[in-house]
């Protein structure tokens, strides 16, 4: 690509992006996105791996040429002075930042409908949800707007929205990318991740992500991940269908798409055995122990004393506080700190926190006794039901918790995973996941790589 | 009253480590900048930006922790410590709860009752500090300044076995003595890099149960703990003399009043809701790793204070007097191995030395070698003892070599038998009376003839010369 072909593809961008804008996925105005995109094409250094590729921000990963919100009325015009280290390797690529994607409100949710900015709308019908977190960075991929775009995930923040609107989804394995300039959410749990129109896109800015970061304790020092080559067959990947994650109650349309992805799968030569992970059940609940808890203490920092929107007129220090943070506040993340702070509480910490850590190790174990007995790689749903309507289960939290079953054993125990389209129901697309073994990305990638080819993915299941 | 009770204290002193950076990023540790100028995203707890530890001050707690025989853990674990306030930036602290760097240590102090006592240490911990909220800076508002923030600091928490505020103060010194020998921290309590918490309660002599403690904050100089915490044991006695029982609280000392005031209650403490900090592993250190912090310890002062005993044959006190600080103790070395007569350059030390240093900032002005120099002139009779304080005041002043010094100043001795006759001739000629009643048997007279010699000469005769000049011209 040349100079001045990034700067028409800039340009292209920005009016793509202006087309989508009923959608509510980006939270930067138009105009500045434009403007960004054109300085950014014009400063990018044409030997980058990445150059001229725009790639859309969720709204919690810090930049320095747009606000950081994490969809959030406290956060509302904040302004960071620094950027995450995922920025600043991206840019030195040569990937034009494409502004910052809606979100639920500081990653908190499973349908985007808990931004203060208000709900992302699926591209493919309005009336229901892209799925969440990561739902406007989601969305802006399936509409096209962006080749790739970055998320973050927590319980499976990339991967569900990715299943929802079609798109592929990569979580990295915890230690891969750099959290530095990652608004912390459940920092054992919080990953940066990255949503591409296919799986090649996906990996390209996975793979410039990643690596070591000396600005982050709890990442791995590793050189950067290396692209596999996409396979003809997948002879030799021994591939395991946890029965766990194919429950009676499972959506017949997924239940149907995972199937044919199975066939696929054994067309292209790999070996596919029935496996257990016992605990997948416990899942669900040891999260919304863990990240709660770790969320209450994450979200002390935004008090209203140094940045971020202060309540007016407050007389107190205690009145500062909780009029700060009561008003600043969305109802899912008050809840979720006032879970995670009773949980931490002295005299509960045993019965909770305690115990959902060592379900978590239960939940490692179960990973580590199938990938022990030879296989390379598990397969699964995404998510069991394909996107649902809108307001459909905001009022049952749990409800919305259980959109998350498939994805957060994976966030709990650290593993890879990636979720990739594997037909539609009813119009709307299926994502089957591929989870892999701790650092070994390029074998997960690999396989998602011959599936695409494979299957296709707008076909109905 | 307070006869009929024991008290009990057990301390939990905070240090600040001597790093140049704070605990888990880059910024300056120096005192003093201009409110918020050694600020970062990091201890700004900015969203999005993480910790990493600084690997010197982990040496530092593990020297400090290995000087105070601790067993230092090769796996410890980072908490998080949760409250709000607004000097506390990330709504939480950094420190360590239920996996501390090192445990199960001792420091011998001496106290003046019971003589050496050997307080147990519990527990040692890394932690980030605070920043620092100024309530009168601007009229109705706290202003909050963080370069404080995230400056690194140990938690030195001991066993309840201080039985007077008089044996909490003498292991205070004693800690500090210890921290500065090792150069973990320069333990300055005026600029809150030492801070220290008590615990204090009362029980009737020979009894081994524990009584209901009171914790006692706010005490920021030496020079308050005795009375702080005296104030506190005084409450307590008055509490349970009148009729009533020590409750569980957090009390605050006042150092204009010297009193203690309530600060909470027990009911009313905080939940610090700890848990491991998931932005940082677990802090594993090499068994080999620190091995090598402990080899670099150097000779504490207790076992300094007892080889000066032994290999310079100095009293308890003198050596202890010598050993107080490293810098004066090897400055003493300096001028023994440098030639000088243990002894004398013990007195001279603490006399002289430590004299002028107390009007200079704690300089040791003197080399050791011109001090040396300077004793063995004094040593070999070529200077008096009031020549070779001049000597010295000039030395530290101006500098130079002892011998040109004093040549310089005229206080050279004289006793060369020639020169000394002179002298001798004119003061007998002066004083006939007294040299007949001295030829007649009168021995003692000597030291008048003598006095009079040195006054002759302006002080310049050698006073263990001149008599043998004297006892020969008066037998003539």
């Amino acid at each position: 690509m040349t100079g001045l072909e990034a700067l028409t593809v800039a340009k292209a961008t920005a009016t793509r992006l202006s087309k989508v804008r009923r959608l509510n996925a980006l939270l930067t105005p138009a105009t500045t996105v434009r403007k960004a995109l054109v300085a950014q094409a014009k400063a990018a250094h044409p030997s980058g791996v990445l150059y001229g590729m725009p790639v859309a921000v969720k709204d919690n990963i810090c930049t320095l040429e747009f606000p950081t919100t994490c969809g959030s009325k406290l956060l509302e015009g904040y302004r960071s002075p620094y950027e995450a280290t995922v920025i600043t390797k991206l840019k030195a690529a040569g990937a034009l930042i494409a502004g910052k994607a809606n979100l639920d409100e500081f990653a908190m949710g499973s349908s985007t409908e808990h931004s203060a900015f208000g709900r992302v709308l699926h591209p493919l019908d309005r009336t229901r949800v892209p799925g969440g977190s990561s739902g406007g960075s989601a969305a802006l991929v399936a509409a096209g707007a962006v080749p790739a775009a970055l998320g973050s995930e927590t319980g499976g923040s990339v991967r569900q929205p990715a299943a929802f609107c079609g798109v592929v989804g990569i979580k990295p394995t915890y230690g891969r990318v750099s959290r530095y300039g990652l608004v912390a959410f459940g920092s054992s749990l919080d990953q940066v991740g990255v949503l591409g129109r296919s799986v090649h896109d996906a990996a390209r800015v996975f793979s410039v992500i990643s690596g070591r970061d000396a600005r982050d304790n709890t990442c791995e020092d590793r050189d950067p991940l290396r692209l596999p080559t996409v396979p003809e067959r997948l002879e030799g990947f021994v591939i395991g269908i946890p029965k766990e994650y194919f429950p009676v109650d499972l959506h017949p349309g997924v239940r149907r798409a995972c199937d044919r992805a199975i066939r696929a799968l054994k067309d292209l030569g790999a070996a596919v055995r029935d496996v257990s992970l016992p605990h997948t059940a416990y899942a669900i609940p040891t999260y919304y122990v863990i990240a709660p808890a770790e969320a209450s203490s994450n979200l002390a920092r935004f008090d209203g004393v140094r940045y971020g929107n202060r309540a007016e007129g407050v007389t107190t220090l205690a009145d500062l506080y909780r009029r700060t943070r009561g008003a600043g506040f969305g109802a899912e993340v008050r809840r979720r700190i006032l879970v995670g702070t009773y949980v931490l509480s002295s005299g509960y910490y045993d019965a909770y926190y305690r115990k959902a850590q060592q379900m978590r190790a239960l939940l490692a174990q179960d990973f580590r006794n199938v990938f022990d007995r030879g296989v390379d790689l598990i397969f699964t749903p995404t998510t069991p039901t394909t996107a649902f309507k809108a307001g459909e289960r905001t009022k049952d939290p749990v409800a919305m918790y259980l959109a998350d079953c498939f994805t957060a054993p994976a966030n709990l125990t650290g593993v890879p995973a990636m979720s990739l389209p594997i037909g539609r129901v009813k119009g709307l697309p299926v994502g089957g996941q591929f989870i892999g073994q701790p650092f070994l990305e390029d074998d997960m990638i690999e396989a998602a790589y011959a599936l695409e080819r494979a299957i296709s993915a707008t076909e109905e299941a | 009253m307070t006869a009929a009770w024991e008290t009990v204290i057990g301390l939990e002193t905070h240090v600040q480590l001597a790093t140049a950076s704070k605990m888990f990023c880059g910024c300056s540790t120096r005192f003093g900048a201009p409110p918020n100028t050694n600020v970062c995203p990091v201890c700004l707890g900015l969203p999005g930006a993480l910790p990493v530890p600084n690997e010197l001050a982990v040496a530092l707690a593990v020297r400090a922790a290995a000087a105070l025989n601790c067993a230092v853990h090769g796996r410890s674990v980072f908490a998080r410590k949760n409250y709000f306030y607004p000097d506390l930036p990330k709504g939480y602290q950094i420190s360590q709860y239920d996996r501390p760097l090192a445990t199960g240590g001792n420091l011998t102090f001496l106290a003046s009752e019971r003589g050496l006592v050997r307080a147990g240490i519990v527990r040692v911990h890394l932690e980030e500090d605070a920043g620092r909220s100024l309530h009168d800076r601007f009229p109705k508002a706290t202003a909050v300044d963080l370069n404080r923030a995230g400056v690194p600091l140990i938690e030195i928490v001991t066993e309840p076995d201080f039985r007077s505020p008089q044996e909490a103060r003498a292991y205070l010194l004693t800690l500090k003595q210890v921290l500065q020998y090792v150069g973990v921290s320069d333990c300055d309590m005026e600029k809150g890099s030492l801070r220290v918490d008590a615990n204090v309660s009362i029980r009737r002599p020979g009894s081994t149960a524990l009584g209901v403690k009171c914790e006692v904050k706010n005490i920021n100089a030496f020079s308050y703990v005795e009375k702080a915490l005296t104030a506190e044991r005084d409450r307590q006695v008055a509490v349970v003399e009148g009729g009533g029982a020590v409750t569980q609280a957090t009390m605050l000392y006042d150092s204009k009043t010297n009193t203690v005031r309530h600060q909470r209650s027990k009911e009313e403490s905080k939940d610090y809701r700890y848990f491991p900090e998931p932005d940082l592993p677990p802090l594993v250190l090499a068994d080999e790793w620190i091995a090598d912090q402990r080899g670099t310890l150097p000779e504490l002062p207790a076992a300094k204070r007892e080889r000066f005993v032994s290999q310079y044959g100095l009293s308890q006190q003198d050596a202890g007097v010598l050993t107080a600080e490293r810098a004066v103790a090897d400055y003493y070395e300096s001028v023994v191995h440098a030639g000088a007569e243990p002894k004398a350059a013990a007195n001279w030390v603490m006399g002289e030395v430590l004299g002028d240093a107390k009007e200079h900032q704690e300089a040791l002005r003197v080399p050791a070698a011109s001090l040396a120099g300077l004793i063995a002139l004094v040593k070999g009779g070529t200077l008096s003892h009031q020549g070779g304080k001049r000597v010295f005041g000039e030395l530290a002043a101006r500098g130079g070599d002892p011998r040109t010094v004093a040549e310089a100043l005229g206080v050279i001795q004289v006793g060369d038998t020639g020169v000394l006759a002179q002298w001798v001739d004119q003061v007998v000629a002066a004083h006939p009376a007294e040299a007949a009643r001295f030829k007649s048997g009168e021995a003692k007279l000597m030291s008048f003839f003598v006095g009079q010699v040195m006054k002759a000469s302006k002080g310049k005769a050698d006073p263990k010369a001149a008599p043998k000049v004297l006892e020969e011209r008066l037998s003539r």
